[in-house]
Parts: structure tokens; C-alpha cells; sequence
């Protein structure tokens, strides 16, 4: 299976993220944000950092530059497309995915590990995964999700809602809510679901003796859903 | 031609920023400050001397880039 990572400039978890598809079996390639094309992939991934140094609004002016019509093509083709962190802020930011990524409710950088539950399994970023709540490491300043009433509905009635931050037995709340974001809400998906941008970094969760191996569960999965 | 913009978070949407500053204006004695909502504003030269012309331009730049308007509004002044 043959992977892309969008290096921005900014990008600092496009290697992490290299590192990670490579090591459970991808052919990963890196695409530079000022090229035109992308190789033939089976996914696209969109890193994490800081693309343009966070400038305006987190992913705005990312969700504008030259590749990422490549990447809105290759998407509305089917294609395949995981933005995490900053590039789950570019793909609402390009209106891949629906709502918006703010400034975290208690306005601190949130760095530390969390748990998210599984909501929907039914796609090929999840379908098989044996766990339903995974160890996950957040890092982000603007992670707060949010979207209208009407635009929350919709994301409900199609079940858009991929992952929910919630404690280590899947319980949500306020409490074990990091950043404020509607509904607990950590990463969404696209109504096709061949879209998905989420805030916790999986390929941070790929060695058990530097932090866990939930990522490596994610990874795993979905090549086998791939293959 | 230069055409002004600004930007502030749409009504009911949470601003974090304006109410720390709140808070810290409360706090600096400032006790009839009831609300603050943190905006951006823009200067934009636009090669062009039609007002009109130019303000429309300005506006498509409002609504593809300037402002997000799942939670922002724009205005040009």
C-alpha cells in the first residue's frame, strides 16, 4: 500500500508520521506543499505542526496552497485522506470536513495522553479494530471543536462523530473533556467517511516502551482494512 | 485603494481571549466592563479605484479567506 505525507512548511509531525506508515507496511512517500500532484497513493495523510506558523487561523492559509487541490481531487475520487491534529484543521479549513478547530476553552497548550472511544466502526479507518477506547497523546493549542446547531445535527444523522475523548472505561463527560470541544467530539469524518481528521496523534502510540501501542493498533488495522 | 476589514467572532460562539481580557479588566478596577470580544482587523491596498470594484473584491476575500464563517463575520468599512 503506497502512503503521502504533505509536508507545509511548519509541518513537524510529517517524519513521526513517515516513521509510523512505514513501520506497519506502507510504501510512504513526502509530498512538498508547492507541488502540484501527488504520486499515486492509497492514502493521504496530513500531518501535524503548524502549518505557516498558525497564521490567521490554524490550517487556513495551508487549506489554500497550491498541492491541496490535489489532495480535494483525490478525495472527492474516493480516495483515502487522514489529517491529524493541525491536519485535521486544514481539512475544515479547506471544508473537507464540516465545523471548525478553536482556541482551546481554558486557553493552555494541551500536551499529555488521553482516551478516546471509538464511535462509529462502520468505515475503514476502524472496522475491525479490536479496542474501543484507545490511549491517545494530545499536543494543540486550537483543538476545541465546534459547529452550528444544524451542522452538529447532520454530523449526528450521518454518524460523523469518529472518536470522543472520554476516560480509560470509555465514560464521557466535562471532565474528561481537554479542550471544550461540542460534544466531546475528537475527530470526525466526511458523509462518505474516507475523510477523517482527529486531534490525538496516533503515530506518537507506536512503541511500548517510549509511550503505548494504540497507534500501532490504528495502523495496523487500517492496512489490513487496505489490503 | 484602501479597504478595512474586520472580523469578530460571530455572536454565541465562546471567545475565550476577550474574556480573559475581561476578567483582567475587572481586575484593573475596570468593574463596569460587562463584556469583550476579540476581533482582527485588516488593511487591505487594493490596486483599483473603483470603491465599489474594490469592496467587492474585498469581499470575496472575506469569504474565502479572512474570515471563517462557521464562526466569524466580517465586516468592511
Amino acid at each position: 500500500m503506497k502512503s503521502s505525507v504533505i509536508i507545509f512548511p511548519g509541518s513537524n509531525c510529517d517524519r513521526d508520521m513517515d516513521v509510523a506508515l512505514k513501520k506497519f507496511g506502507f510504501k510512504n512517500q513526502m509530498v512538498w506543499h508547492n507541488d502540484n500532484s501527488i504520486p499515486k497513493s492509497d492514502l493521504i495523510v496530513l500531518p501535524g505542526g503548524f502549518s505557516y506558523g498558525d497564521y490567521l487561523r490554524c490550517g487556513s492559509i495551508a487549506a489554500k496552497s497550491k498541492i491541496i487541490k490535489a489532495v480535494i481531487d483525490f478525495a472527492d475520487n474516493g480516495g483515502l485522506v487522514l489529517g491529524i491534529c493541525n491536519g485535521f484543521q486544514i481539512l475544515t479549513e479547506t471544508n473537507l470536513l464540516p465545523g471548525v478547530l478553536q482556541q482551546n476553552k481554558y486557553l493552555n497548550f494541551i500536551c499529555k495522553n488521553v482516551y478516546v472511544k471509538i464511535n462509529n466502526k462502520e468505515n475503514i479507518f476502524f472496522k475491525n479494530i479490536k479496542k474501543n477506547i484507545l490511549e491517545l497523546h494530545i499536543a494543540h493549542n486550537e483543538g476545541n471543536y465546534f459547529c452550528s446547531e444544524d451542522e452538529l445535527k447532520l454530523i449526528e444523522d450521518h454518524n460523523q462523530i469518529a472518536v470522543k475523548y472520554c476516560n480509560h472505561e470509555g465514560f464521557e463527560n466535562e471532565d474528561y473533556n481537554p479542550n471544550g470541544a461540542i460534544k466531546n467530539i475528537a475527530g470526525i469524518f466526511n458523509k462518505k467517511k474516507n475523510i477523517l481528521g482527529m486531534m490525538p496523534h496516533p503515530e506518537r502510540m507506536i512503541e511500548s516502551y517510549l509511550s503505548g501501542e494504540d497507534g500501532s493498533l490504528f495502523f495496523k488495522n487500517l492496512l489490513e482494512n487496505l489490503r | 485603494m484602501k479597504i478595512k476589514v474586520i472580523v469578530t467572532l460571530k455572536k454565541g460562539v465562546l471567545d475565550p481571549q476577550g474574556k480573559a481580557i475581561q476578567q483582567t479588566l475587572n481586575g484593573m478596577n475596570f468593574a463596569n466592563v460587562n463584556e469583550v470580544r476579540q476581533g482582527k482587523y485588516f488593511d487591505i491596498e487594493v490596486n483599483e479605484t473603483n470603491e465599489n470594484k474594490a469592496k467587492s473584491q474585498v469581499e470575496e476575500m472575506c469569504r474565502k479567506l479572512l474570515a471563517n464563517l462557521v464562526i466569524e463575520d466580517y465586516k468592511i468599512i
